[in-house]
């Protein structure tokens, strides 16, 4: 293991680590801290220039609920699920299909459509976004969630490909050789043997994508508009204009709006690093 | 706020039952509207006069949205091309070029000619464009300079006429350990109006219009001395520091808890200086002193807010209905309250609210702007100018000594735009 | 194909093609959806935008072909010049995040108690937006209110405001993107000191290699996976960076933080008219760009791909 682990080290240098960790930690996360400390204050407190002190009264309750009660926020999120899970489950469904294919089929031409889907995957948005919407718009898909879902099942294919294609090659052949010896038919084999494989990887993409297409901003941006598709990424600057210079309540609306994916990490923890670290090890 | 809605729906039924307004009745299907007023005080407004109209309709169904009011300078073009609501709120004047140009709004100009916006005539020049009307105002405010009148009492100043008494006045100010103005140029139009203001003063309306049409040059010596003028404040101090940093309304703050005075705004501020907790005895508002003697005909800055029927409507019977129950006089005089937007009536016909500033406003607006009305820096100037523009102006207030390099830029803006 | 002797025999041919072509047939149908999907939302704009460069056009009325018009008018555009060189001090400062990633790494790579919940912590602002990035981190550089001054403040060192000086604003903003980058090295060189060889190094301490050059020797060349990836997402996410800018800055002050990306948002959807021929030409300059690193990507994949095969 290195570096050498600490209990091997002398007593001060174990007490040393041990009280070096949170502070480290909360150094780290400061910007987050006073985020947070922000958004348990009355607004009272910001006139009196009252910011890092004691607050003069503890408002999460009051916060929070003006947040969901008084704002479109609510609608927000609902808009973020209603783009995120589609696209999850689209995204993760054409990829286990590209994926088996780009895996377990020797073809001319194989590596070439890989390769594509690797490089796509890595161009700037700015290249796509005239043409996606115009095509958006001509589709009559601008500014609904149906719009943005195809867009980011597409783009997001490119990705998902290349995961699935790596962890499938790296399932035993022998299995898939067994079932052709047997004559089970080719989508059997897809559907019973090797899909059934692939759980880990779906979970793991599934976490993944989770949180890249909550985050996404410039899509939204490009494709959206109003609360009536917007998911909470864009929607979160009409809610900072609606509280403005209200600090209290603009960082308890974006620690609202950070909190699924927060969650949805820490719940999932083990298959999203497991996903976002494929291929850190040989 | 919600309680002067419902009784205005409930006299407006009545009237529009007893006149038998054709429009009124087979209004159906549903009315989009997309409004960019995101402060509270207008957002409320926006939301009851939504509220408002679907309850006199019945078959009909409004579908309000309200964007970001800042955000909305960059959507709204997306939003009429790509999938075009029937009513947007905008601005009035050169800010409308570009979209009329475009094709985007729908000319109404029959609507103007049947009379549908009887008390609207002496405003419907700042609509027109093309020998075309494009739109309705809704609202006009003055702007000016909003000061904490008990801080003026507690220094002994007095409201300033002229240039050497606000330099004096400021330096009282700041000696006393405050600023004179707070500003917040974040979103650079706050800066916009001070250059409107130095130059009305130091130079003229005509000028200031000749300067917006593009017929000066920017490195004229004359804009120059308008230059040194707000330069003479910027040096003393007299304006918050890291004004860069935040939006008009995070700057107000700093005026409520005063370490600063003063606040040139438009008088939609007033709602949120009082919801700031500041009473009418704290706030007081004086028109922006005379500079430049030989200019003794001021000009003013009063902008017009807007409402437009994008050219894409789908609804066009409805948003006509819409625009003319927005410009008629009982809702002009309702929505402009006090309670409502704080600001003066577009018909001729509605009652100027009984309150301080709109009245202060008012009467300036009526006999003390005998050099002329101008909109705004953002809608006089064309649109690409005033962008460039403002951002220089936001320059020159963080960095004056970067007039030079800012002038010639400015200058070669000008001469690709016009 | 051959046509079929008799009708008799048709269904028993048609079965044996399928049966003979199952191997080709098969692969085609399963990428057939995806394929298409990326092709059409993918690939083809690609192209279409290198096309749209060439026009002068704005997204409604026709298109007016203007050859490289666009192209000329960029080399004389000082924003084009500011946002270019902003480009580069991303590419440049961002890579800051590998070795940051992996100095946390090996702070973090021990067995005490909570370390695994010190761990999380460490790598959550990861999973955060960058639009709530760019909010917490102006609101932590804000002049008065913020955190960032008060603690300046607190040990007598004056205040700074990062994001209204034109000088600065780009370093902060970049220092809030690394945020989450650097978080995101961490478990890239986490999990990969979890699977460096102990025997190798046991051997190293044995030779009587020790921190510095443990690391640098022993420990490094196998973390060399884990580096290629972090530099790759490192460059993708310079390159990428728009959402901090247009939370944070909105470009200003006085245009000092704009970059390619959010110059080509600004030019193509702005409000004084939609240029879209003129951002795709900005568009596809972000694009030249990348390409360069996107070759080297792929030359490298492709060496590890044939490397595979013959292993």
């Amino acid at each position: 293991m290195f570096p050498t682990p600490i209990e091997k080290r002398s007593r001060a240098a174990q007490i040393t680590y041990q009280s070096l960790l949170p502070v480290a930690l909360i150094l780290w996360l400061l910007p987050l801290i006073a985020v947070m400390l922000f958004s348990i204050r009355p607004f009272s407190d910001f006139g009196a220039g009252n910011y890092w002190g004691v607050p003069s009264s503890f408002e999460l309750f009051t916060n929070y609920g003006r947040v969901f009660f008084e704002s479109d926020m609510p609608r927000y999120l609902l808009n973020s699920v209603l783009i995120t899970v589609p696209t999850v489950i689209g995204a993760v469904a054409l990829s286990c299909m590209t994926g088996f294919a780009l895996g377990i089929y020797r073809f001319r031409g194989n590596l070439l459509i890989f390769f594509m889907f690797i490089a796509g995957n890595f161009v700037p948005f700015q290249i796509l976004m005239v043409p996606v919407r115009d095509l958006t718009v001509s589709m009559g898909l601008y500014d609904t969630k149906l719009g943005l879902v195809l867009f980011h099942i597409a783009f997001q294919t490119g990705f998902c490909t290349l995961f699935m294609r790596n962890f499938i090659r790296a399932l035993p052949y022998e299995l898939i050789e067994a079932a052709r010896v047997e004559g089970v038919a080719e989508w059997r084999i897809f559907w019973f043997v090797v899909l059934p494989l692939m759980r880990p990887a779906i979970a793991a993409l599934s976490v993944l994508i989770f949180t890249f297409i909550w985050n996404d901003y410039f899509w939204a941006l490009v494709l959206t508009q109003g609360p009536g598709a917007q998911p909470v990424t864009a929607g979160i600057t009409s809610f900072n204009s609606q509280f403005v210079a209200q600090y209290h309540l603009m960082s308890a609306g974006s620690i609202v709006a950070a909190i699924p994916p927060v969650a949805i990490f820490f719940l999932m923890q083990r298959h999203f690093i497991a996903g976002l670290t494929l291929g850190a090890v040989k | 706020m919600r309680s002067i809605f419902k009784t205005g729906a409930a006299a407006l039924a009545v009237t529009t039952i007893i006149a038998g307004s054709a429009f009124a009745q087979d209004l159906s299907g549903t009315l989009r509207i997309i409004s960019d007023m995101s402060d509270p005080a207008p957002r409320a407004v926006m939301e009851g006069l939504a509220a408002e109209f679907d309850e006199m309709h019945p078959n009909l169904t409004v579908n309000l949205t309200v964007v970001d009011r800042e955000a909305w300078k960059t959507q709204i073009r997306n939003a009429l091309s790509a999938n075009p609501p029937d009513v947007v709120n905008w601005y009035a004047a050169n800010r409308m070029a570009p979209f009329v140009n475009a094709g985007l709004f729908m000319d109404i100009t029959e609507w103007w000619d049947a009379g549908d916006f009887a008390g609207l005539e002496s405003v419907r020049g700042a609509l027109t464009q093309n020998d075309r009307v494009w739109g309705v105002p809704y609202t006009y405010y003055q702007w000016g300079v909003y000061y904490r009148e008990d801080i003026f009492n507690e220094l002994g100043l007095s409201e300033p006429e002229t240039w050497e008494q606000e330099l004096a006045n400021c330096q009282i100010i700041i000696d006393s350990g405050r600023h004179c103005y707070a500003i917040g140029s974040r979103f650079l139009w706050p800066a916009g109006g001070w250059f409107d203001y130095l130059n009305m003063r130091t130079n003229g309306f005509d000028f200031h219009m000749a300067l917006a049409r593009g017929e000066v040059p920017w490195t004229d010596d004359r804009v120059r001395a308008t230059f040194a003028n707000w330069r003479q404040l910027i040096d003393m101090g007299g304006f918050i520091p890291d004004h860069q940093t935040y939006d008009w309304q995070e700057a107000l703050p700093l005026m409520i808890n005063g370490e600063a005075t003063a606040y040139l705004m438009g008088n939609f501020a007033v709602d949120l200086m009082r919801s700031g907790g500041l009473t009418d005895d704290q706030l007081d508002f004086y028109q922006f002193p005379m500079i430049n003697p030989e200019v003794t005909a001021m000009g003013e800055d009063a902008p017009t807010d807007t409402f437009h029927v994008a050219a894409g409507a789908q609804n066009v019977e409805a948003a006509r209905a819409f625009l003319q129950f927005v410009t008629s006089a009982e809702v002009q005089t309702r929505i402009n309250g006090p309670e409502g937007l704080g600001q003066l009536p577009v018909n001729a016909n509605a009652s100027v609210a009984d309150d301080e500033f709109i009245q202060q406003g008012f009467e300036m607006l009526s006999q003390n702007a005998t050099g002329g009305i101008a909109q705004f820096f953002d809608r006089d100037w064309p649109a690409e100018m005033a962008s460039v523009g403002m951002e220089g102006l936001q320059e020159f207030m963080v960095f004056p000594d970067r007039l030079d390099d800012i002038l010639d830029r400015l200058e070669a803006a000008r001469q690709r735009v016009y | 194909m051959t046509a079929p002797a008799t009708p008799l025999h048709q269904p028993r041919l048609e079965a044996t093609w399928m049966q003979r072509n199952r191997m080709t047939v098969t692969p085609i149908l399963f990428l057939l959806p995806g394929l298409l999907f990326f092709l059409v939302y993918v690939i083809s704009p690609i192209f279409q935008s290198f096309n749209i460069s060439l026009y002068r056009w704005d997204g409604l009325g026709e298109a007016r072909f203007i050859g490289l018009d666009n192209y000329r008018e960029l080399a004389t555009d000082r924003n084009f010049e500011i946002s270019l060189w902003n480009n580069l001090r991303w590419l440049v400062l961002y890579l800051l995040a590998i070795p940051l990633g992996l100095f946390i790494a090996l702070f973090l790579n021990q067995t005490v108690t909570g370390i695994r919940l010190y761990k999380s912590l460490f790598f959550f602002p990861f999973v955060l937006s960058q639009v709530v990035v760019g909010l917490v981190f102006s609101w932590f550089y804000l002049p008065r209110e913020g955190l960032l001054n008060a603690a300046l403040q607190f040990f007598g060192l004056g205040t700074v405001n990062i994001l209204g000086n034109p000088d600065l604003a780009t370093y902060g903003i970049i220092a809030a993107g690394l945020w989450p980058q650097t978080a995101y090295c961490m478990i890239l060189y986490l999990t990969g000191l979890n699977a460096v060889d102990p025997e190798q190094v046991e051997a190293g301490r044995l030779d009587g290699a020790k921190g510095w050059k443990m690391l640098w020797y022993v420990i490094l060349p196998q973390l060399k996976p884990a580096t290629f990836i972090a530099f790759v997402v490192t460059i993708i996410g310079a390159l990428r960076s728009f959402d901090l800018i247009s939370i944070m800055t909105n470009g200003g002050p006085f245009g000092s933080t704009r970059v390619l990306s959010f110059y080509m948002f600004e030019q193509a959807l702005g409000e004084y008219g939609f240029r879209m021929g003129y951002g795709s030409a900005i568009a596809v300059v972000l694009f030249g760009i990348m390409l360069v690193f996107i070759a080297y990507f792929l030359w490298q994949m492709w060496r590890d791909e044939r490397a595979a095969r013959h292993g």
